[in-house]
């Protein structure tokens, strides 16, 4: 369980966190969703502790990160790929890890020959690709076997098959209990991945909602319009009750009413209509349309910018 | 969170081994970190070449020309000094191993592995400095005797040697190695307060080399005061046998070399709490 209050973190005068506030639970996949630059990793960091909050708070099940016994054992974390000495070979790199925390040698050869690194683990990580790289950090993050799990972009470097098995790998950590907390920029890798998500843009709280729901709410469709006599048709739509916006390649984009019912409204004007085409906005775009509306309406309270969603 | 939740999943109730995470984890821990990376091996290993060689080389040298040294030269000649001239090399190597010791962290990230695996930072620093200062220490004296005996043995008749239980020597000896591990203390406290590799050395560096030189460029009456308070000058004072009239005694020199090492030690763990990793 990871429950962050109220959390802000500046760095100078940029806010990289603002007032941010979710659950993490035990027992599914929450995503941690946001464009980069909008403080998924600093909020990360502020739950292991490397970085301190300037105000609000972060713990993990229940007490802060500083105070947990031992923290390996407890909470596993990828923050970075590659965050690793190039000198050094990958079993030293976790067996140093191992040490500080009294767990025994042969979790290192475990956790090796878990994400598949046990053929290379005497090499140099220097030598090691972006996605070896990221096998070695989750090698890492399992080594105490703990029940809170954090990963920043795990999927970056890695190929379908890794990508894959990260996902599996994260389910499977879920449905044994754990809390795994992941984050991407991809929308769609957490559409598949995620039970939950948390969605953040410029520090700021968008939205906490199952997938499903989000899924089931951006797939909402709605139908482009053209037409010469856009003006007129638009104020009948809007009469009409649907809701509609004057994109800037000069269609209208209409949610509220379906095709058949424009069409016979175009014709009782009557204006001509040059298109008329339903469309569904795919995931990545409602998550798009949802981080722009943090930029856009950022100086409104983050349960505004959560209505627009439904909208 | 959301309405959709029931009850929580029971999670894989862990069991915690007694106690906390502490000391003797971190110092099996810093040992490993320091002895599986190349530049630990190269630094020592330059140490030992260069601290025992360049003895050797220098007392070799005197041997050779010592029939052809005017009689002053000949009795104002300092063996045990000579001898261990090749130290003056190791603080060089033996200060860049303890910057890198701390500054490798950040330059590869590997910082943020080790607090999340150890969040009281005061004790990773404590376990590192521990680590290093006795890897230092055994090096150090080792450089330091080897360098000793064969350069006495090298000082074959007529030219003057010392023995081990000669007036000062074992205390200049012992004291060089002192000397170079507290140093290396000194410039790993550095490295926790720049946390950038060229920075750190660059700093150490100056302490050594430019400080003595900037102290030189000041007037006379002023610079002489405060010579001796530079750790270079006070290791001149540890490996000769004699002290000069403004120099700090060889052990009240040691003394202030070791608060200094402490001061930096303490600000660069202050620093490594207060600042974000």
């Amino acid at each position: 369980m990871i429950e962050a209050r109220s959390l802000t973190k500046h760095y100078g005068s940029k806010v990289a966190v603002d007032q941010l506030s979710f659950d993490v639970r035990p027992g599914v996949v929450t995503g941690f969703l946001g464009p980069n630059g909008s403080g998924k990793s600093t909020t990360m960091r502020m739950i292991v502790g490397l970085d301190a909050p300037n105000s609000g708070d972060v713990t993990v099940n229940g007490r802060h990160y500083h105070d947990l016994p031992w923290p390996l054992h407890e909470v596993g974390a990828l923050l970075e790929a590659k965050a690793i000495h190039p000198g050094r070979n990958a079993r030293a790199h976790l067996r140093m890890l191992a040490e500080t925390n009294h767990i025994p040698l042969s979790r290192v050869e475990e956790v090796l020959d878990i994400v598949g690194l046990s053929a290379v683990a005497g090499q140099r990580v220097g030598k090691f690709s972006l996605g070896m790289g990221q096998r070695l950090g989750i090698a890492a993050a399992l080594l105490g076997d703990p029940e809170v799990l954090l990963f920043d972009e795990p999927v970056n470097g890695l190929d379908p098959d890794g990508i894959r098995w990260v996902r599996n790998l994260l389910k499977g950590l879920a449905r044994e209990g754990r809390t795994v907390f992941v984050s991407s920029h991809l929308m769609s890798e957490m559409a598949v991945t995620a039970d939950e998500v948390v969605i953040i843009g410029r520090g700021r709280l968008i939205a906490e909602v199952p997938t499903d729901e989000l899924i089931a709410q951006s797939s909402q469709r709605f139908v482009r319009v053209r037409s010469p006599g856009i003006d007129k048709l638009r104020a009948a739509l809007d009469r009409d009750g649907a809701t509609t916006v004057l994109e800037d390649d000069g269609s209208l984009t209409v949610r509220g009413l379906d095709e058949a019912s424009i069409g016979e409204l175009a014709a009782s004007i009557p204006v001509a209509l040059h298109e008329l085409s339903p469309q569904s906005a795919s995931l990545e775009e409602a998550f798009m349309e949802l981080t722009e509306s943090s930029i856009e309406y950022r100086g409104s309270s983050a349960a505004g910018t959560t209505g627009q969603v439904g909208a | 969170m959301s309405a959709t939740t029931v009850t929580d999943p029971v999670g894989p109730q862990k069991v915690l081994p007694p106690g906390t995470y502490g000391m003797s984890g971190l110092l099996r821990s810093e040992w490993t970190k320091l002895r599986t990376v190349r530049s630990t091996m190269w630094t020592l290993g330059v140490t030992l070449v260069l601290g025992i060689g360049l003895s050797a080389l220098a007392t070799a040298e005197t041997r050779a020309h010592w029939s052809s040294m005017g009689p002053g030269d000949r009795l104002s000649f300092d063996a045990t000094q000579t001898s261990l001239i090749g130290v003056f090399f190791g603080q060089f190597t033996i200060g860049i191993l303890g910057v890198l010791v701390m500054s490798a962290e950040y330059g590869t990230g590997t910082i943020r592995a080790t607090l999340s695996a150890a969040p009281r930072r005061p004790l990773v620093l404590a376990a590192k400095a521990s680590v290093f200062g006795a890897v230092a220490l055994v090096v150090s004296e080792l450089v330091a005797f080897v360098a000793y005996f064969l350069g006495q043995a090298l000082l074959s008749a007529p030219a003057t040697h010392t023995t081990i239980g000669s007036p000062g020597a074992l205390r200049a000896v012992a004291g060089s190695g002192l000397y170079l591990c507290v140093l290396g203390l000194l410039a790993l406290g550095l490295a926790a307060i720049i946390r950038h590799t060229a920075g750190a050395i660059s700093a150490f560096i100056g302490i050594l080399l430019v400080l003595p030189l900037v102290v030189a460029a000041l007037p006379n009456s002023f610079g002489n005061e405060i010579e001796r308070f530079l750790p270079a000058h006070i290791g001149q004072a540890i490996v000769s046998l004699q002290t000069g009239p403004r120099s700090f005694a060889p052990w009240p020199g040691f003394f202030l070399l070791c608060g200094y090492a402490a001061l930096s030690l303490l600000l660069g763990g202050y620093l490594l709490v207060r600042r974000d990793a």
